[in-house]
């Protein structure tokens, strides 16, 4: 479904050092699907992203997409930025305040060439954005969520091997970011180019990406798939407390129409969730659950509002004696949950490594992608 | 009332655009230069762009019209070549006023570029834009006030000056004679009433333009990035 040529790699092995930072990154990244950099502020991810765009005059080392070296710094070579066939987004956006919507997308339409290799069409990039409405707008008239839109626009129309996308989210709240996921979520599978995209928050890194490349203080703390990442590491000291969270797939197993609602299987057990429109039965969907949103129980809770109970088995609980709270984490066959609880709580339930438990989802996010 | 002869006031008028014209091209560059170089030359360009603010005219006016002078390398080679000496030229006038006027043209284009900041330029580099065309496309327009201001100063600045202009130029009906040196000239020999006119038309012209370029400069839209 993705048109990705298989195998592009974007090859990086760069050091840029300045003022007492130093970002040291060896890693060859697949250039397909969506890779997430994800990391602490001040980890250097966005560090990271400049080097590969050419605007860190400070790089060492090597960096090549598909064989197309853009930095050598043996060889002598340091391809300027605007020879490298990257598109970007900025986290302030930087659309070009004199010109209007159509107008900063004809910068891009206009430069980037009908002979360049990636082929698409400003039509279908107004169409997948719903920029039609915007197009004679001035940024300074646009809402934060509206200015990423006509951004992630622009960017594409520069028809780009390779897309950089910088914490497109950090600067919205809440509610504008619940605007624009479902746009960045159907970015990829439309136009099908290679993305790294720069975050610190992991519900966004669970949801979007393929892999995760986690980065702290400057150097790879781990590189794979999204699922393994987030289950194995410890990302207690690079997230926010109330950001750690698991992410399971599980699979359509019927539509509730009378109550609005998809019944999903996970490895045997039934989840509920409200009605996803856009799968079928049969249909895998990402689902990602926060620990703070997961409640444990020693016994089958009796009914409550609570719809969806796992049962698994405690494998861990990491307790902060500094704190009020716990982590424990949950085996349920293929998958691994978390759950933040307090302290006193796992001591009135007794709970003990090795012993079976049920987990209460207070709530889900979904994935809204179809199944890959 | 006596009228006064008009020719020294277009003369001003010739000089001041045509300074104006060449200082947009030969300012501009130098102030994008400035704005964004890292060099270690950039404080000793900047000090010798901003000598003619701190200079008095006399100083840089007579060290001009030494260089002008046909026994200078330069004032020398301009007869060989043209067959007409520099100094007391309207060409003189012209370099000189180059010269005094470019801090005028320099430091507010310069302040303009430091403005922007790297992020639009960053922008248009991600877009495929070459620096020219980034400049062309992004900054030029995104510094429209800062043109706007040096080019009515650099222009101003010219009209007004007496000292360099009398030292290189002296006093040459229809070459050199511009507005203020017949001012000076009308003082001097007593008529003050052509004086009075001269100097009056100067102080309207100079405020209406003034008045235009603020009107008009509330005018232009001040993009926020």
């Amino acid at each position: 479904m993705s048109p990705d040529r298989k195998g592009t790699t974007l090859e990086v092995d760069v050091r840029v050092a300045f003022g007492g930072f130093d970002l040291q990154v060896e890693q060859a990244i697949p250039a397909a699907g969506v890779t997430a950099v994800f990391g602490p502020s001040g980890s250097g991810k966005t560090t990271l992203l400049r080097s590969v765009l050419g605007f860190e005059a400070g790089s060492r080392g090597r960096i090549a997409l598909n064989g197309d070296v853009w930095l050598d710094s043996e060889a002598g070579v340091d391809v300027p930025p605007h020879r490298r066939p990257v598109g970007c987004t900025f986290q302030d956006g930087r659309l070009f305040p004199h010109l209007d919507v159509a107008g900063n997308l004809r910068y891009a339409d206009r430069r980037s060439g009908e002979a360049n290799a990636v082929s698409i069409n400003h039509d279908d990039v107004v169409d997948a954005l719903d920029l039609e409405p915007l197009l004679d707008r001035r940024p300074n008239t646009l809402s934060g969520g509206e200015r990423q839109r006509a951004a992630l626009g622009r960017a594409l129309l520069s028809r780009p091997r390779l897309l950089l996308l910088d914490e497109p989210l950090s600067a919205l709240d809440r509610r504008r970011k619940a605007e624009i996921m479902p746009y960045l979520l159907a970015l990829h599978p439309r136009f099908g180019i290679p993305t790294l995209y720069v975050s610190h928050a992991v519900d966004e890194v669970a949801l979007l990406a393929d892999r995760v490349l986690v980065l702290a203080e400057g150097r790879v703390q781990a590189f794979g798939g999204t699922i393994e990442v987030l289950e194995q590491l410890d990302l207690a000291p690079l997230t926010e407390r109330f950001q750690a969270a698991a992410v399971l797939e599980a699979r359509v197993s019927a539509h509730d129409d009378q109550y609005r609602l998809t019944w999903l299987d996970l490895d045997g057990q039934r989840l509920s969730v409200p009605r996803i429109e856009h799968l079928d039965v049969g249909e895998s969907a990402r689902l990602l659950v926060r620990s703070r949103d997961v409640s444990l129980a020693t016994e089958r809770p009796s009914p409550t509002s609570i719809r969806n109970v796992l049962s698994g088995v405690l494998v861990s609980l990491h307790q902060d004696e500094s704190s009020a709270f716990a982590e424990a984490t949950i085996d349920l066959g293929s998958h691994r949950l978390r759950a933040r609880i307090t302290r006193a709580s796992a001591a009135e339930l007794d709970l003990a490594v090795g012993s079976p438990v049920f987990a209460l989802l207070k709530s889900v996010s979904l994935d809204t992608r179809a199944g890959r | 009332m006596n009228l006064p002869e008009l020719g020294p006031l277009w003369l001003s008028l010739q000089l001041a655009a045509s300074a104006t014209a060449l200082l947009l091209v030969l300012g501009t560059p130098l102030a994008w230069w400035l704005s964004g170089t890292r060099s270690r030359l950039k404080p000793v360009i900047e000090a010798v762009t901003a000598l003619p603010l701190v200079l008095p005219p006399t100083v840089l006016g007579f060290y001009l019209l030494l260089l002008m002078s046909p026994r200078s390398w330069l004032g020398g080679l301009w007869v060989e070549v043209t067959d007409t000496t520099l100094a007391f030229s309207f060409t003189g006038l012209l370099i000189a006023s180059v010269i005094y006027s470019l801090p005028f043209m320099v430091q507010p284009l310069q302040a303009a570029f430091e403005s922007l900041g790297r992020g639009p330029l960053e922008a248009a580099a991600s877009l495929r834009a070459s620096p020219l065309d980034a400049f062309l496309t992004v900054a030029a327009p995104l510094s429209l006030r800062g043109f706007l201001t040096a080019a009515v100063l650099t222009f101003a600045h010219t009209i007004g000056e007496f000292g360099v202009v009398l030292m290189v130029g002296g006093n040459i009906p229809g070459k050199t004679r511009v507005i203020s040196i017949a001012i000076y000239e009308h003082v001097e020999t007593l008529r003050y009433a052509e004086a009075h006119t001269l100097a009056a038309g100067l102080l309207l012209f100079a405020f209406v333009v003034l008045v235009f370029v603020y009107v008009f400069n509330r005018r232009l839209p001040v993009h926020v990035a």
